[in-house]
């Protein structure tokens, strides 16, 4: 097999294994590379032994994940995003922030000091698609809800380099210009409640005029803190509603008495 | 035990046919997908080193469209699955005909497969920089490209299965394993990771959520790499390697051993990219100790490779295609070695999230992927177009261009992602963090974002070497490519009457 046989040559195929079988294979002693040998003029068989193969460390991981209730403890105070923060995330998404940013504090100190709480399986019961990201090319966003003002961000996406002037993050001006499609929500909404995320009929039908009143909200803040005004109908309205309450939902959970943000998300005080 | 007896004249007798089985190969379907894999592997490294220079210099993002979070989904889909995958799809289509000593099942299929698979890709190019993405790593398509690759994968396997079952050759040589291994579990991971429910043409939310979304693109994700970038390409080494070496492969035991632990046991490791995170600490901690596990089944490709050379290690001298091969093999061994030691708790908290990550891919895409591809090419060329290489002096300038531009290109990332790491958790004496504003994490490493840029470059230039001596090659092959004929007896015991020969690695 050396050398490339023409195309008239007998075709290289034998083997002392093979030669001598079947009859001489019992006599042999059976050893799991005899077996296998069979097995590999098998693709059936093959076949259906890998993908038995593939199947169950996946299996064994997720079933549990998704069976045991402990495993994703749940936070009364996590609730879904509104209509307008909700379609805030999809901007997030097309934008790729993603790429650069994770939302997901890892449960270290030197994390915990610059980015607030460590984040929790039961934050991220609604978010469909997880967005924890695998890259901080900037800083961690888990903890971003309220931390700045809401002009900040507005500047912040027009030029980034007006907030930091170091920074390295394109800028993403046309969010100021773009009209936001408000017509879509109530389909997004309803998707999302086909996927497990609790809105009801009526907030769907009243999804639009919601995200109307958030961004009226918020576009008037803008402008009442010296920013510009008009941006009512913008795309970067949707951003900044959602870049507010990202992370916000354990922080501002202080309502049963006593009780801190971190006591919350304890498996004891979940439901 | 690797070396099939050679057949004595008196067997050859024994067994002469009566007739004789004439058929031809389909190469045409593999000059296609070798030229989609240089096409889409230049159009792939090209927005890669866009994206470089936006990390370290801004101003390169232009407009909405081309800006580095639109953008480096494109880079990473267009390496992975036109780059790679066209050159796995080239390497199965040549390979598994001439194991099976069969016709691919349909021509009509395999150019389905074709012009499908540069369909997706084409749509991939187009709305990715529109930002219609789902935002899961390597599974960012919309749920109508996403139903196109199940629909051309589904033709791809019934074409690849069907020239299975009615091969001439009975016995399965180990690179078929390792095709039937990649075909079944990418249809699994694909289709489990992107099930999801739509909310308009382009725009779908996933079934699952949070931490269960998370786990599954992780299953999804790192088997991306398990069986898009490492299994087929194990195949591709187990037949190109022994042809380009002239040696049978090292040892049939150990393709054995190394394929069914690392198809088991790769499944499970998922979860180390979730290491410290919202995960279930047992999942992550699975996940840790399955990829650990995975070192040594993964050390066994790499052995199974390098031993394949032994007593033929002269012959580097003289084959680009060898070199690359074994510089391929060797990064293989480097990453795979690097990827249980990043999954270890304690590595990956200063690890994750940074450029360590990042350098650590592309020494196995670069490396591995990228210089078996190119191997593989070299050795292709002059068999599908039925003329010399153009210039070897051409393809020894990829060599080292391309090897020197992957040192120069992992070494700094390799510093920009332990320095950052370090910079993240760095205390003072009083407790507080020495580099509160993150800021300053970045500026340190932005100088080594643009080193990174020059071995890039130095990467993309070897391979647009490579473009060139693909072309002028092509441009001196004859008119007519006829497809090679093949006859060989008509056994008497029918389709399974022959012999198998586990090193036999008959054209």
């Amino acid at each position: 097999m050396a050398t490339r046989p023409s195309p008239t040559d007998p075709p290289a195929a034998t083997s002392v294994v093979a030669e001598t079988a079947p009859n001489a294979l019992p006599a042999m002693k059976q050893t799991i590379f005899r077996r296998h040998r069979q097995l590999e003029g098998w693709p059936l068989v093959f076949t259906i032994l890998v993908t038995v193969g593939i199947l169950v460390g996946g299996l064994v991981e997720f079933i549990p994940l998704v069976l045991v209730k402990d495993n994703v403890p749940r936070i009364a105070s996590v609730k879904p995003f509104t209509p307008l923060e909700a379609v805030g995330r999809d901007l997030y998404i097309r934008e790729g922030c993603v790429n650069c940013h994770s939302q997901m504090i890892r449960p270290f100190r030197a994390e915990i000091e610059r980015y607030g709480d460590f984040t929790k399986a039961g934050e991220t019961v609604y978010e469909h698609p997880f967005l924890w990201g695998s890259k901080r090319t900037g800083p961690d966003l888990q903890r971003i809800g309220g931390k700045y003002p809401n002009l900040w961000h507005v500047r912040h996406m027009e030029d980034p380099r007006s907030t930091n002037p170091q920074s390295i993050m394109p800028p993403y001006a046309w969010l100021l210009k773009d009209d936001l499609d408000f017509a879509v929500i109530p389909g997004r909404l309803r998707a999302l409640s086909r996927v497990g995320v609790p809105y009801t009929d009526a907030e769907i039908a009243d999804a639009v005029a919601n995200a109307e009143r958030q961004a009226t909200a918020i576009a008037q803040d803008v402008a009442a803190q010296g920013g510009p005004a008009g941006l009512e109908r913008k795309e970067i309205v949707a951003l900044v509603a959602y870049l507010q309450r990202m992370g916000t939902d354990v922080r501002t959970s202080q309502a049963p008495a006593g009780a801190t943000a971190t006591d919350v998300a304890t498996p004891d005080s979940v439901h | 035990m690797e070396t099939p007896a050679s057949p004595t004249p008196a067997q050859t007798a024994r067994r002469a046919p009566a007739q004789l089985d004439v058929f031809r190969y389909d190469d045409g379907i593999v000059r296609m997908f070798v030229i989609a894999t240089v096409t889409w592997g230049i159009v792939g490294m090209l927005v890669g080193l866009l994206i470089a220079v936006q990390m370290p210099f801004w101003k390169a993002n232009l407009g909405p469209y081309l800006t580095f979070g639109r953008l480096r989904p494109l880079h990473t889909n267009a390496v992975i699955f036109a780059f790679a995958g066209n050159a796995i799809f080239a390497a199965i289509y040549y390979s598994t005909q001439r194991l099976c000593k069969a016709r691919m099942f349909s021509d009509v299929m395999s150019r389905v497969h074709f012009w499908g698979w540069q369909a997706i890709i084409v749509a991939a190019a187009i709305t990715l920089p529109l930002g219609l993405t789902t935002s899961k790593e390597y599974a960012e398509l919309e749920w109508p490209i996403d139903l196109a690759i199940t629909v051309v994968w589904v033709v791809f396997a019934v074409n690849f299965f069907w020239t299975l079952y009615k091969r001439r050759e009975p016995h399965m040589y180990v690179a078929l394993w390792f095709y039937i291994a990649t075909i079944i579990t990418v249809a699994v991971l694909h289709v489990g990771n992107s099930l999801a429910i739509p909310a308009s043409l382009f725009k779908s939310y996933p079934v699952y959520a949070g931490v269960q979304d998370a786990l599954v693109q992780w299953w999804y994700g790192h088997n991306a790499v398990a069986f898009f970038l490492t299994t087929p390409f194990l195949g591709l080494m187990y037949y190109f390697l022994p042809k380009a070496a002239e040696r049978p492969v090292f040892s049939y035991r150990l393709s054995i051993i190394h394929f069914w632990s690392l198809v088991f046991i790769y499944i499970w490791a998922g979860p180390h990219h979730l290491n410290y995170t919202a995960l279930p600490e047992w999942a992550a901690t699975l996940g840790m100790v399955f990829s650990v596990m995975l070192w040594m089944p993964s050390w066994g490709g790499m052995i199974n490779g390098l031993f394949t050379l032994r007593g033929a290690w002269h012959k580097l001298r003289d084959s680009v295609v060898l070199r690359m091969f074994v510089i391929g093999i060797t990064f293989y061994g480097m990453s795979t070695f690097e990827g249980p030691l990043l999954s270890v708790k304690s590595v990956n908290a200063l690890s994750h999230y940074t450029d360590w990550t990042v350098a650590h891919v592309h020494a196995g895409a670069l490396g591995w992927n990228g210089f078996i591809i190119f191997g593989m090419i070299y050795w292709l060329v002059p068999r599908l177009w039925r003329t010399d290489l153009w210039s070897p002096r051409l393809a020894n300038w990829h060599f080292w261009l391309g090897t020197l531009g992957i040192l120069v290109y992992i070494i700094p990332m390799y510093v920009a992602g332990v320095t950052q790491g370090l910079m993240w958790r760095a205390f003072d004496d009083a407790g507080r963090l020495v580099y509160p504003d993150f800021m300053e994490t970045v500026t340190q490493i932005v100088p080594l974002y643009w080193v990174r840029v020059v071995g890039g470059s130095m990467y993309f230039t070897g391979v647009l070497l490579a473009a060139v001596n693909l072309t002028m090659s092509i441009r001196n092959a004859p008119k007519l490519l006829p497809d090679p004929a093949v006859a060989m007896p008509l056994s008497p015991a029918g389709r399974h009457g022959g012999d198998g020969g586990h090193a036999a690695l008959a054209d």
